[in-house]
């Protein structure tokens, strides 16, 4: 597995979206702080609804216990762990493994 | 080509509505994991929706129109072959060919090839510039030709001729309609219906001929064609359209001695199996009891029965469909139930008629005047539902069944009642979903459309049922007495209006607190912008603050609306839609440095468009530096006063307008509430300003000002009340502060002002006894609340170019300094707007 690096985690705020650019490919990165350490998801930035890059900017939360990000544009949900859409069991995302070293955020391509 | 030599082999040809909706069957049933299903489309996308084939023209794609996709086949063990036609069935080897000249056999072989367009052999017909209208294909070619055409011509004025002629007029084209028939939709509509539906259509500028045969299509001299009719006119036009009628497309069946209908169509018996017995017909290429069905609710029932019979299921029968219509053609709304023509032997009539808006309404009865046999609906298509009810159920009708078209006093049309809808009521034709199909899903627990939704797949066709499947719903719930849940959603088990208070009595000042107090898990994007509105709406705190930024939708969150293409809009406010000559000059500077398309908004001020993330900040740095501020288009708040010139130009003006609106604007601006407030201000009782559709309107009278609550326009227009008269500017701002302050503490989450009022118990004379009376004793902490907001008014924008850590936020990428490569624009009168996907394929090809 390859790790690239992207930021430090600070750049990323608890339950807030942030995109990066990885090998040409957008990225959209959630940072969720739990009691006892930072989880960071990594998920593609490409609304598929709306056709525009723009997941990095919806709202974070949750729907029965799955941690889920909000479109911004038509409000679909996605799975912030494994990509699934909500609202439309045939729609996946791709989805990225991340790590956290000394406060540095990667993500695993390949 | 996968092969599974051990299971039998079911072949579609044929992947459009019909062909799709058997394979679902099959796979709803599981059945495709018993069978090795092979399917074969003559055109080269996936199933779509070719009852929304018009969209294509109004912003969807092919892909937005599809059915399903290739993957879902794949999952599902169904092999697609696109781009495929079948040429030939040899039945005695039970097997197809393809036109590569492939042979595939099958054990059971299903058709469903639907029909194709009637072109009418018209010499001069296969000319250029000369189209159909059915596949995406076809919508393409059509559209790359509108573009260098002024003028189109429909051929046919039914139900798809019309629909056409709309997509031509959207096209930008001037537009004909020329039908052979004496009226325009022939087939749904009596005489009188026909002749005021070209009424209404003549009205919106498409010209329409009637009773006329064109002889012969040639060159023309001012355009590309020349049509010459028969009574010696001609018109000249430079697109040909043909919709005159659909033929079954029964070529395979015919070439392979199959029995066919006398005027074509692959004869089926009950169960959709044609002369030869592993052979079945779906869909328009399908005739059944000498019918061919034109509509694609009969084609599911087809392909239910087939797929029921193919599995051996043997449970089902197709016993013909009721082809019941209701359209908005052009704009105009037009149903056609059952007998329209009234051919029925005995039957009696009756017929409303309104040559002022523009109303035809007929029913047909039976001759004792009991059962409803058919109808006819033109300019109004609120009474179809309920007369469709009357007729698909055979209710008896009331004693003077006129009432059910005459206009009620209160406008609406007399609804029947859910109650008296029999549990076999056909409530959606397209999934066959009866009212007992409803309340058993709610028995089974469903506790709203959306779950039935999901159950029995009504409403999910055309969507003509949707309000019907809504009120059987709520009335099977209240009837089994389920509450319907306020809740705002599944974290706080309280309605906005709970959260209002816990958060203004405990002075809860964070979400995170108000979760841990009364909440559970993490929210989600209801009840966070929700409660970050009533954060903001109480407290005023900054709404990109540490503790709320995570809260805001995203126009909140970069202080800018969100576009389609994922760029922004900026809207810097303008009060009263007042603004000097520099003002305008900077704004037009801003926009001409960044490149941003400008507009004129309906809130009387200027928009531009297509501003980057990273750009944001830059523009409202130069826009507040010439003195403008943040005009709040992104947030549930005030929006604009919109103002009329007053008495200060206008002739007929008693009051400063202009001054009034630019006062009211710079008061409750930056208010927050449950959904946008927006308000206007005319000088006299002439109201250019519209003042009576806004939530908060002032007109000037002689003696000071008439206030108006609770209007609105948009999606369900609402005139405004008129609350009290001749106010003095004091007495006018105290009743504003006090309506807008108990509207934003006791509405519910996005419920505008006319909602709210529509629902307050008391209604007008309740609110004016608050207000005005002070009935509650609530005057004086309204208007304290509303002058803390007055008094905490910041621009956010100046505050955020102040802020370092959060304009960190306006970067494109955490980790480069790229721009976002989807973000294309072309160029449209003279000016940039988001390139359309096709376009983008075209700009990289050409890049590449
Ligand atoms: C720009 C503008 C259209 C224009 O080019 O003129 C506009 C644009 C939008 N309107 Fe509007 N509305 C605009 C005037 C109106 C008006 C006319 C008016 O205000 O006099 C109305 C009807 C009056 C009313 O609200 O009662 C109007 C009724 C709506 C509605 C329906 C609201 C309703 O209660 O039914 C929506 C949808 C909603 O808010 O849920 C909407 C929503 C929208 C949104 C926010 C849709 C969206 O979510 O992207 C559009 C985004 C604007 C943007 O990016 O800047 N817009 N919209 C107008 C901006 C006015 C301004 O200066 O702020
Ligand atoms: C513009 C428009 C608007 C409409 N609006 C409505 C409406 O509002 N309500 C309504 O109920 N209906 C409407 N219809 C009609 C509706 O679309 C049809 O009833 C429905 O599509 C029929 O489905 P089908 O599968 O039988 O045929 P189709 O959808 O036409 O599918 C047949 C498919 O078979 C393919 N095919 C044919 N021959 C072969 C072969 N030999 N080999 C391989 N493939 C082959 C064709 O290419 C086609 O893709 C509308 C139609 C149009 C064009
Ligand atoms: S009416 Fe308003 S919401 Fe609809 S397209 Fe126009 S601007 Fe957008
Ligand atoms: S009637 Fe078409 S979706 Fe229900």
């Amino acid at each position: 597995m390859n790790w690239k690096y992207i930021c430090h985690q600070d750049e990323l705020e608890n339950e807030i979206g942030t995109a990066a650019l990885v090998n040409g490919q957008q990225i959209a990165l959630f940072r969720i702080d739990e009691a006892e350490h930072i989880k960071i998801f990594a998920l593609s930035n490409w609304d598929p609804f709306g056709k525009a890059n723009v997941l990095s900017r919806g709202i974070v939360g949750d729907l029965n216990g799955q941690p889920v990000i909000a479109s911004p544009l038509y409000k679909q949900h996605f799975n912030l762990e494994n990509g699934h859409c909500l609202e439309d069991e045939n729609c996946i995302l791709p989805t990225w493994q991340t790590k956290i070293e000394n406060g540095d955020v990667f993500v695993a391509v390949n | 080509m996968t092969t599974n030599q051990n299971k039998p082999r079911i072949v579609v040809v044929g992947n459009g509505m019909v062909g799709h909706h058997f394979i679902e069957q099959l796979i709803q049933s599981g059945a495709n994991q018993a069978f090795d299903v092979q399917v074969f489309g003559e055109e080269k996308y996936i199933a779509y929706d070719r009852v929304h084939l018009s969209e294509y023209f109004t912003g969807k794609n092919a892909e937005d129109l599809s059915l399903t996709t290739s993957e879902f086949y794949k999952d599902n063990n169904i092999d697609f072959h696109a781009n495929t036609k079948v040429v030939a069935i040899d039945t005695p080897a039970n097997s197809i060919r393809l036109d590569d000249c492939t042979q595939v056999d099958y054990d059971k072989l299903i058709l469903a090839t639907g029909s194709y367009p009637f072109v009418p052999p018209i010499p001069g017909h296969k000319r250029d510039n000369t189209f159909v209208y059915r596949t995406f294909d076809d919508l393409d070619a059509m559209r790359e030709c509108a573009k260098d055409c002024k003028t189109g011509t429909v051929v046919g004025g039914g139900l798809l001729g019309l629909e056409a002629a709309n997509a031509l007029k959207n096209l930008g084209l001037e537009t004909q309609v020329v039908e052979f028939a004496p009226r325009l939709m022939p087939v749904q509509l009596d005489e009188t219906g026909g002749a005021m539906l070209k009424d209404m259509i003549e009205g919106i500028g498409v010209d329409v001929y009637t009773a006329t045969a064109t002889n012969e299509i040639v060159d023309g001299e001012a355009a590309f064609h020349r049509m010459n009719f028969a009574d010696g006119s001609h018109l000249e036009t430079d697109l040909i359209l043909f919709s005159a009628g659909i033929r079954p497309q029964d070529e395979l069946a015919r070439s392979s001695g199959l029995s066919l209908g006398e005027r074509g169509g692959i004869e089926i018996n009950n169960v959709c199996q044609t002369s030869v017995d592993n052979i079945y017909a779906i869909g328009e290429c399908a005739l059944w009891n000498g019918k061919i069905f034109g509509l694609v609710a009969p084609g599911y029932t087809m392909a239910k029965v087939a797929a029921d019979h193919v599995i051996g299921n043997n449970s089902l029968a197709f016993e013909g469909a009721d082809m019941s219509t209701k359209l908005k053609l052009l704009g105009c709304d037009v149903g056609s139930i059952g007998d329209a023509h009234q051919a029925t032997q005995g039957a009696k009539s009756f017929v409303y008629q309104d040559e002022l808006s523009n109303a035809y309404r007929k029913i047909v009865v039976s001759e004792d005047g009991s059962k409803l046999l058919g109808a006819v609906l033109v300019g109004d298509n609120s009474y179809y539902d309920t007369l469709l009810q009357y007729y698909l159920n055979g209710i008896d009708l009331p004693k003077e069944p006129q009432g059910l078209i005459l206009p009620a006093s209160d406008g609406a049309p007399a609804a029947l009642g859910v109650d008296a809808l029999p549990d076999t009521a056909s409530i959606c034709s397209c999934h066959n979903v009866t009212k007992a199909d409803i309340n058993a899903a709610v028995a089974d627990g469903a506790t709203g459309v959306a779950d039935v939704k999901g159950i029995t797949k009504a409403a999910t066709g055309c969507g003509g049922c949707a309000a019907l499947l809504k009120k059987v719903v709520d009335n099977e719930l209240l009837a089994l007495g389920i509450e319907v849940s306020t809740d705002i959603c599944e974290h706080f088990a309280y309605t906005r209006q709970d959260l209002f208070n816990l958060i203004k009595v405990e002075g809860i000042k964070t979400f995170a607190e108000l979760l841990d107090k009364h909440g559970k898990g993490k929210g989600c994007d209801i009840c966070k912008p929700a409660v970050g509105s009533i954060l903001a709406s109480v407290w005023n705190d900054y709404v990109l603050g540490k503790e709320h930024v995570a809260l805001q939708d995203t126009n909140d969150r970069y202080l800018a609306n969100m576009q389609k293409d994922g760029t922004y809009s900026v809207v810097p406010r303008i009060p009263g839609g007042e603004i000097t000559p520099d003002g305008l000059i900077a704004i037009g500077d801003v926009a001409k440095r960044y490149n941003l398309y400008t507009k004129i908004t309906g809130g009387q001020r200027i928009d531009l468009f297509g501003a980057t993330l990273p750009q944001l900040p830059k523009i409202w740095s130069e826009l507040i530096d010439a003195g403008f501020e943040t005009g709040q288009a992104y947030g549930k708040s005030v929006r604009t006063v919109k103002s009329c010139v007053g008495s200060t130009w206008c002739r007929y003006g008693v009051n400063d307008s202009v001054g009034m609106a630019i006062y009211i604007e710079n008061r409750y601006k930056g208010l927050r509430g449950p959904h946008k407030i927006k308000f206007a201000v005319s000088g006299c009782t002439r109201e250019c300003a519209e003042a009576q559709s806004k939530d908060i309107g002032v007109i000037a009278t002689e003696n000071g000002w008439n206030l108006y609550v609770c209007g609105n326009g948009g999606m369900k227009p609402r005139h405004a009340d008129l609350f009290a008269t001749d106010l003095t500017d004091e007495e006018l701002i105290r009743y504003i502060d006090r309506v807008l302050m108990l509207y934003v503490k006791t509405a519910d989450r996005l419920q505008r002002t006319a909602t709210w009022m529509d629902n307050l118990e008391g209604g007008l004379d309740y609110l004016k006894d608050v207000i005005i009376e002070d009935s509650l004793d609530l005057g004086a902490e309204l208007e304290a609340q509303m002058q803390h907001i007055v008094d905490t008014f910041q621009c956010e924008w100046t505050t955020t170019l102040k802020d370092e850590k959060a304009l960190k936020k306006f970067r494109q990428f955490v980790n480069a300094d790229e721009e976002d490569n989807n973000v294309v624009f072309v160029e449209e009168r003279g000016q940039i707007r988001p390139a359309t996907e096709s376009e983008k394929y075209e700009l990289i090809a050409k890049a590449v």
